[in-house]
């Protein structure tokens, strides 16, 4: 029986080690790959994030939680692949192009994945043909833009304007943010959300894809 | 075309501004540290702009792209101080033997060990020392307006952790070296602007430092994520660089004291940000226990040493780390970024404004600046001026630096502004 209260745990306050030993030992044991994610990755994340909004956890706590989460998805992601379990959605995320900075949009991809979605990383500094590429080919239904930089940020614009023209735009939610991304900016651009933080990225994308609150 | 002009009283308005007394004039600072400047660009242009001659412009700091500001530029800008920097650049060459480099079509000047390739991507990639043989350590993404460091982390054993491979890039100042800094700062003196040294070292857990771009082979923690995971899951390891470090740099402000001492007016100790666009990077209590004691220490040097004032700069909401930053002996805050949450102007001003300078804060760089109109930024400029400059406490500045793209008939109404103010 998978001790799911010691994963939640473990997850939660950023240790790694324990949270790889505790998968491994709950998958050896038989337990549910997906009972692991739904009993104590979205929990535990979910917890991480409020934390984070109501600033008990800053980033560096919620880069340790994230780091937790992955040392057991990397043991339970191959056995849902295998079962053929579904995901929440899929989601593509990338820090738009000119711009290299990639801690935000981790943190995002992390608590995306923390929160049950299949993520597409498709890493920094990402033309738009790869963002229209990961909807046309691997199904996202939502895309997320990251920028940090002013200068950087007209780019989300034009990989908007990317998907538009590539006929996608349509049958997709995009999601932007980074430090100097506002709501204001978001709609200016045609954007369906402004994620002001790695949580709200979440709420946001759970809300667009009615997967709960 | 009207310019701005300086005068032998620069450095008095700077100073009694820093003393939080009415200074004859709000003192203006372009370009005296790395956190203050204007992208080459921009500054090419206002030297068009000013009717100056036209040259390849300086890049005095090649990780942001920094733009030398000469001296007619600063008569021309109305400019009030003088930076002194360390004569090698972020990434480790020195500012010597310039020679040009064009860069997304604009003829520059750069410091002669800037070796760079291209990648198949078509970014440029930067070496450590101009070497290379070594790894490179920065990249500017094709088209892209500023370098990016590139992380270089080796595998590290978390059992033999050695802070004092974190420590390398911090050495004690040679006899030749702080020679150097005596004739730059008589030199910077000369010019009767206020002088702004900004000499390396006093930055405790600078993010933008710790991969260490100027280096070779960099050990330790190096990787950006792992350095603020450290800050809470490694906090013994991290006091140790922080403590080990302060004692270099104690010693360093000795002989930076001894060779320089009465030619310098401000220390820009700090760039370590701790704010987001809404929140902090930390809390307020990881701020007390593991940077406040060596804030406290140097600063504490500095005050009961010489008659510098210390700078300290962080982006971002961090209103909640004022009243700590005063008590660890900063007595200045730049950039004072009123567009993130809490630092509303006037909030500010009314809570610290006669217990730590306002250095920037004068025009928002997020979007006023770059993308409103100019009668936007004088409008901001003239309310920003109205709500910081009474009885001091303010050197005007932006926001951070001037970025690229930035339209130059926004600077020229910026500074247009700020001689408005002045004439009232």
């Amino acid at each position: 029986m998978a001790d799911l209260e010691k994963l939640y745990t473990a997850v939660l306050e950023g240790d790694a080690k324990t949270s790889a030993a505790l998968t491994t030992q709950a998958l050896a044991e038989g337990a549910d790959p997906m009972s692991l994610i739904t009993g104590a990755m979205v929990p535990a994340m979910d917890e991480a994030g409020r934390r984070f909004e109501a600033e008990d956890y800053f980033v560096p706590e919620l880069l340790l939680a994230a780091r937790s989460m992955k040392a057991s998805m990397v043991l339970i992601r191959p056995l849902l692949v295998a079962s053929g379990a579904k995901s929440l959605g899929r989601v593509a995320v990338g820090t738009v192009k000119g711009d290299l900075h990639d801690i935000g949009k981790n943190l995002v991809a992390s608590m995306l994945e923390g929160g049950g979605f299949d993520v597409i990383d498709l890493g920094a500094d990402v033309p738009p043909e790869k963002f229209i590429e990961a909807v046309k080919d691997k199904g996202a239904q939502v895309v997320c833009l990251s920028a940090l930089l002013t200068v950087t940020m007209p780019a989300m614009k034009t990989t908007i304007e990317a998907l538009k023209a590539a006929g996608v735009r349509d049958s997709i939610k995009i999601l932007v943010g980074g430090a100097p991304v506002t709501a204001q900016y978001a709609t200016e651009i045609g954007a369906d959300g402004f994620g002001e933080n790695a949580n709200s990225a979440v709420a946001l994308t759970r809300q667009m894809l009615g997967t709960g609150n | 075309m009207a310019t701005l002009t300086t005068s032998s009283l620069s450095r008095q308005a700077v100073r009694d501004a820093l003393s939080h007394r009415q200074p004859s004039r709000l003192p203006v600072d372009f370009g005296a540290t790395s956190v203050t400047g204007i992208h080459v660009t921009c500054v090419s242009v206002l030297r068009d702009y000013y009717g100056l001659d036209q040259h390849p412009v300086k890049v005095h700091e090649p990780y942001q792209m920094l733009g030398m500001i000469e001296d007619d530029l600063k008569q021309a800008m109305g400019i009030d101080t003088e930076g002194l920097f360390r004569r090698d650049t972020m990434f480790g060459f020195p500012n010597e033997n310039w020679k040009p480099w064009n860069f997304n079509g604009l003829e520059v000047l750069i410091g002669g060990g800037f070796n760079t390739t291209i990648d198949a991507k078509g970014d440029t990639l930067v070496y450590p020392q101009g070497d290379m043989t070594a790894k490179p350590s920065g990249r500017l993404p094709k088209g892209g307006f500023f370098f990016d460091t590139i992380v270089r982390q080796d595998h590290f054993d978390e059992a033999h952790l050695n802070p004092e491979d974190n420590l390398e890039e911090f050495a004690e100042l040679t006899d030749a070296e702080a020679a150097v800094i005596a004739e730059d700062a008589r030199a910077a003196r000369a010019t009767g602007r206020a002088v702004v040294a900004g000499l390396g070292g006093t930055a405790f857990g600078d993010i933008a430092l710790v991969p260490a771009p100027g280096m070779k082979d960099p050990r330790g923690i190096r990787d950006i994520a792992e350095w603020y995971m450290s800050t809470t899951s490694r906090r013994d390891y991290i006091h140790s660089i922080f403590s080990r470090q302060c004692e270099i740099a104690l010693r360093n402000l000795e002989k930076v004291r001894a060779a320089a001492g009465d030619d310098l007016d401000v220390l820009f100790l700090c760039g370590t940000d701790f704010g987001t666009q809404t929140s902090t990077f930390c809390s307020v209590g990881t701020f007390r226990n593991l940077y406040l004691p060596y804030y406290k220490q140097i600063c504490g040097w500095i005050h009961r040493n010489t008659d510098w004032k210390c700078f300290k700069h962080s982006c971002g909401a961090v209103d909640r780390f004022i009243e700590p930053m005063i008590e660890s002996g900063f007595d200045i805050l730049n950039p004072v970024q009123c567009s993130a949450t809490g630092m509303e102007p006037e909030h500010l001003k009314a809570t610290y404004g006669d217990r730590i300078t306002f250095w920037g804060g004068g025009v928002d760089t997020q979007r006023t600046l770059p993308f409103g109109t100019p009668s936007e930024v004088r409008e901001q400029v003239l309310r920003r001026c109205e709500v910081f400059a009474t009885n001091g406490g303010f050197v005007f500045n932006s926001i951070h630096n001037v970025q690229a793209g930035t339209p130059v008939v926004n600077i020229v109404a910026m500074l247009d502004a700020v001689r408005e103010f002045n004439g009232r």
